[in-house]
């Protein structure tokens, strides 16, 4: 699997990250290399093999619906970049 | 050129618990921004989330009611996607596996018709924060209180054909969830709010056209009102020659319309895949039978009994088993009039009902309780005051001045039962209106109204009606 | 008083030989005049580690210290430390204080170890040599020239050269068990659920898992003991009771029996490393194990399966980093979206975006099924093949790496390559077993490890093989050139 720079691009986007316009070569060259080296997968029967998520067999524990957490804000808020009236600002969002 | 309309909903209902769906943060709603946001919904570096048992236990209520199976098995996913109310960079849902398999409602339609709506699924997942766009010097600010509010999904098929029928399911399903408790349906605050997926085809065809998603409608009436411009917006496009194209969309109620939400429809490109972070959600069949053994009786069996036993219309049974509230205090006002259903009926969903739309209050907080409204019919009961003064005494208990007895004594509302003071007023009245009288007597029998209203002006109203028509047609014969 | 284990220090202090404060600042010292060389630590935390001596010394006096009341350690900095800088090696990290302790760091807090400082580490833990770190790679203290391997390679260098007696780090796909090897120290990946993933930074969910790195495996049992247990905060948390890792080292080895997977003992390995583990395999053989050949068919396809799964998941972990309620956030954002590209662009190193953009990749619309789900398909495959090698034999032993410490830069330009260099570690952790990485000899002057794989929940007899190799050998004792 060849990706080219275009694709690279569009990744980026995705995953919202400023790839550089001169890093993209070589993004395209290392990403290719990966895609190809993972394609290995496509020789092994997989039929009829449940997919695993997860290393052990095992359910979801469950807990008790209470109320455990205190207000933290000030402490939270700390070493947040920017805030005012208890809000985390942001870019204006336009909906 | 005949239209049809295909809607399918998707409605988010915030489950009633008292903490967080995977953290121990508060769900109180109101609170101070950021104050009920611990580390858990802030999505700090290493935090991860833990299930809380009620809302599988709320699920799973839910799933019964509308005769869903309930998975033995499902799964959280991670739907992937970058919003600043979405601390995380990805939202905890439910996508290949739901706790809550295919179900149905019957809705009815006001001429009385009955139908059938599927329900897809039921999953659950976690609810967003709040921007707020109110300026900060050019910027919007982010309140994560709500983020992590568990929601349960409740997909329905695209089986409504009109707003009207939309409206019903929604209505249906609202009824539901505030039967069972799992959720306070309060739409002001946005615990129930639905999207509305709509598109149009020819009739006669069967392949659904393309659809328009309106994002996040919080009133029946928004929703009646935004699949009506919805259906006008695509038929116009289709007559036009144009293609309506898919996407979300959002009403505005000040204007009426729908418009694009551009902003949300580039690259959607979710990304779901099992959250490694939790586990597989296993239900036994033992917490199953706990859950069914819990469930309270639902609004069609409560109808049908209403019916059955207090010979009610099936409109009137409907009314009254629209919430499980309504029903309860119908059945407690019915219980103190041994016997009078039908009385109990008309004054719950007329008075009543009319004086609470007034003052757009709940029927949980209306100033006149079940018992006092018991208390109130049977004085009509046993003849102690008419119907219409009934009226009177209900509005003055609903401003507050005590109960029926209280009213009627300060007031001096006591119907007037004594035979010879109405015979009384009438030969009163007689003497006094003798042409009338002459005219009565010579045939013009339409004056009986005239004597029976001179006799109840005279009385202040308070004269037992029927009483004063059998003694007026003696003395007057 | 470097040169000894946990073990000894912890008799030494029970002893009054030694106060935990002049223990600390024994080490501090240390800290201070050789690792400059290293660069194995990002923060050092010397009033805090003080702070923490002192009350050691005095709940001794009180009679209330445990096993390791008093021995100062170090913490991989992917764990989260309240009040102190958590950076997990990345830009950004690099203004992060965590307000709260991840729940490794709560129990080594309970069990009164003073904390010198926070281990360099690859960023974000992804990476084999140490070389993606935003604060500078780390020098392998055998040879400053070469890598100490990673992603935990700050805990091992530091480890290796008597800095710290043991160190906390994390084993995605090798990550303690490889730069364990390569520096010539002990390190130990536990079953997965074993230790509590709460407050430490994730990777890869699925296969991340904290453990101990210490000069012998007796060390790796006192620190697991602290560091194991049930977290109700961690859904992946193991409910079993409690258990002493150490109950087994001295259990006999006769009988034993060993598998050796034909597959881990192919092309590729160096000679020097093979010469290095059939030696330990003749050890073995003396004291009565037996070896059985064993196969685990899927195990070459385990490095194109984890570049999948890990990838996935950490594409989607590493979305928070937003730059909007912690972390860096680019100047001036134009608008919302300019805040996420420049925050995230400025914020990751290139490996970092490199697998965010894999991950993204693979789980796209129209990619899912043949590369994510295609992967996990294979995982179970390769789980099996350990389940019914467990079947056959008690322990596997392999190779923990193919190659000896290589040099710095060699594999940078290279991703696919660089990956290849945990080639015998990542099947461990795609299947969740327990392993462990211990000093076997030298080639070329440099460690050689060798890796004990266990069954599930067996960590207590890995501890007793590698503890009985540690009785009969010497190799965990020797220390490089000017640390010793």
């Amino acid at each position: 699997m060849s990706l080219s720079q275009e694709q690279v691009k569009k990744i980026a986007y995705l995953a919202r990250l400023n790839v550089q316009e001169e890093d993209l070569g070589i993004y395209a060259r290392t990403l290719s290399d990966i895609l190809d080296f993972v394609e290995q997968m496509d020789g092994v029967d997989t039929e009829g093999v449940e997919p695993m998520a997860h290393p052990l067999e095992l359910s979801q524990r469950l807990r008790s619906d209470a109320p455990t957490e205190s207000d933290q804000r000030a402490h939270f808020q700390r070493i947040a970049p920017a805030v005012e009236d208890g809000l985390y600002l942001v870019p204006k969002v336009i909906e | 050129m005949e239209w049809e309309t295909v809607i399918g909903l998707e409605i988010h209902a915030q489950l009633s618990t008292k903490s967080k769906i995977f953290s121990g943060a508060s769900t109180a709603y109101g609170a101070e921004p950021n104050t009920q946001a611990c580390a858990v919904d802030l999505g700090l570096p290493g935090v991860l989330p833990v299930l809380n048992r009620e809302v599988v236990r709320m699920a799973a209520k839910f799933g019964l009611a509308i005769g869903a199976p309930i998975a033995p098995r499902s799964i959280f996913a991670r739907k992937n996607y970058f919003y600043p109310d979405l601390p995380k960079g990805y939202q905890i849902s439910q996508y290949e596996l739901p706790v809550v398999g295919r179900g149905q409602v019957e809705i009815e339609l006001e001429d009385g018709a009955t139908r059938t709506i599927g329900v897809t699924r039921a999953h659950l997942e976690e609810d967003a924060g709040k921007s707020l766009h109110e300026d900060y010097h050019g910027m919007t600010g982010v309140d994560l209180n709500r983020a992590g509010t568990p929601l349960l999904e409740i997909v329905s098929e695209p089986d409504m054909r009109c707003a009207r029928e939309a409206v019903a399911y929604m209505k249906k399903i609202h009824a539901l969830v505030r039967y069972l408790e799992i959720c306070d349906g309060n739409m002001q605050e946005g615990s129930f709010r639905c999207d509305a997926n709509v598109s149009i085809r020819r009739k006669g065809t069967d392949k659904l056209g393309t659809r328009a998603e309106i994002k996040n409608l919080n009133s029946f009436r928004f929703l009646e009102r935004a699949i009506n411009y919805e259906v006008e917006r695509q038929i116009d496009i289709l007559e036009g020659g144009g293609a309506v194209v898919q996407e979300t969309r959002l009403f505005d109620p000040d204007k009426g319309e729908t418009r694009s939400m551009r902003s949300k429809e580039e690259a959607n490109d979710y990304r779901y895949f099992p959250d490694p972070d939790l586990l597989p959600l296993d239900i036994q069949a033992d917490f199953i039978e706990q859950v069914r053994a819990s469930l309270p009786e639902l609004p069609d069996e409560k109808k049908h009994r209403f019916m059955n036993e207090y010979g009610l219309s099936a409109y009137d049974a409907g009314v009254l088993t629209a919430s499980r509230e309504m029903a309860e205090y119908f059945e407690q006002v019915a219980a103190a009039l041994s016997g009078q259903a039908k009385l109990a009926a008309n004054w719950v969903m007329g008075e009543l009902t009319g004086a609470l739309n007034r003052e757009n209050r709940e029927i949980g907080n209306s100033p006149v309780s079940a018992k006092a409204l018991g208390g109130l019919l049977l004085r009509i009961q046993d003849n102690t005051i008419s119907g219409k003064i009934a009226k009177e005494v209900f509005e003055a208990m609903w401003a507050g001045e005590g109960d029926a007895d209280q009213v009627i004594e300060r007031k001096g509302l006591k119907q007037i039962t004594d035979t010879g003071a109405i015979e009384q007023v009438i030969d009163q009245v007689i003497a006094e209106n003798p042409s009338q009288l002459e005219q009565y007597r010579s045939g013009k029998d339409k004056l009986f109204g005239f004597f029976v209203g001179q006799v109840m002006k005279r009385t202040g109203g308070k004269a037992n009606p029927a009483q004063v028509n059998e003694l007026l047609k003696q003395k007057l014969s | 008083m470097h040169d000894k284990t946990i073990a000894e220090l912890a008799t030494a202090l029970r002893g009054g030989e030694v106060s935990s404060v002049e223990l600390t600042e024994h080490y501090l010292r240390r800290i201070e005049s050789l690792d400059g060389c290293l660069n194995s630590l990002i923060t050092v935390t010397a009033e805090q580690a003080l702070e923490t001596a002192r009350a050691a010394d005095d709940a001794r006096v009180r009679g209330e210290a445990g096993p390791l009341t008093g021995v100062p350690i170090v913490h991989k900095d992917i764990f989260c430390t309240q009040g102190v800088r958590t950076s997990c090696a990345s830009r950004m990290l690099d203004n992060f204080i965590s307000p709260y302790d991840a729940g490794v760091v709560e129990r080594f807090k309970a069990a009164g170890c003073p904390v010198l400082g926070k281990t360099n580490m690859d960023e974000f833990a992804m990476g084999s040599s140490n070389e993606t770190s935003f604060y500078g790679p780390v020098n392998n203290p055998w040879d400053t020239e070469r890598v100490p391997g990673g992603s935990s390679g700050g805990s091992a260098a530091a480890v290796a050269a008597r800095l710290a007696p043991g160190a906390t780090g994390t084993d995605t796909g090798g990550s303690i068990r490889q730069p364990a090897a390569l520096t010539g120290i002990t390190g130990l990946k536990p079953t997965y659920g074993r230790v509590s993933r709460w407050g430490m930074i994730a990777f890869a969910s699925s296969l991340d898992q904290g453990g101990p790195m210490a000069r012998t495996a007796e060390d790796c049992g006192l620190m697991l003991n602290v560091m194991a247990g049930f977290d109700a905060r961690d859904s992946t948390s193991l409910e079993r009771p409690a258990e002493d890792f150490n109950a087994c080292l001295n259990s006999t080895l006769r009988g034993l029996k060993i598998g050796l997977p034909r597959e881990f003992f192919g092309e590729g390995m160096d000679p020097g490393v093979a010469r290095v583990i059939n030696e330990a395999i003749d050890f073995y053989r003396k004291l009565g194990a037996e070896f059985v050949d064993v196969d685990l068919p899927h195990s070459g396809l385990s490095v194109p399966v984890y570049y999948v799964v890990a990838p996935a998941e950490c594409s989607s972990n590493l979305a928070r980093f937003d730059g909007v309620r912690y972390g860096h956030r680019c100047e001036a954002p134009k608008d919302l979206m300019d805040l996420y590209m420049r925050s995230r662009g400025e914020g990751f190193g290139a490996e970092v975006q490199r697998r965010i953009m894999v991950g993204t990749y693979a789980l796209s619309a129209g990619y899912f099924d043949a590369y994510y789900l295609k992967a996990q398909k294979i995982r179970r495959l390769i789980a099996d093949d350990f389940r019914n090698a467990f079947e056959q034999v008690d322990v596997i032993l392999a190779p923990a790496t193919p190659t000896t410490a290589f040099r710095l830069g060699e594999k940078t330009a290279d991703p696919v390559t660089m990956y290849l260099s945990d080639i015998y570690t990542i099947a461990v952790n795609l299947a969740g077993l327990p392993a462990m990485s211990l000093p076997a000899g030298f080639a070329e002057g440099l460690p050689v490890g060798m890796q004990l794989i266990g069954n599930y929940f067996d960590e207590a007899r890995l501890l007793g093989v590698a503890h009985q190799y540690q009785m009969g050998t010497e190799w965990h004792q020797m220390a490089p050139a000017g640390f010793e």
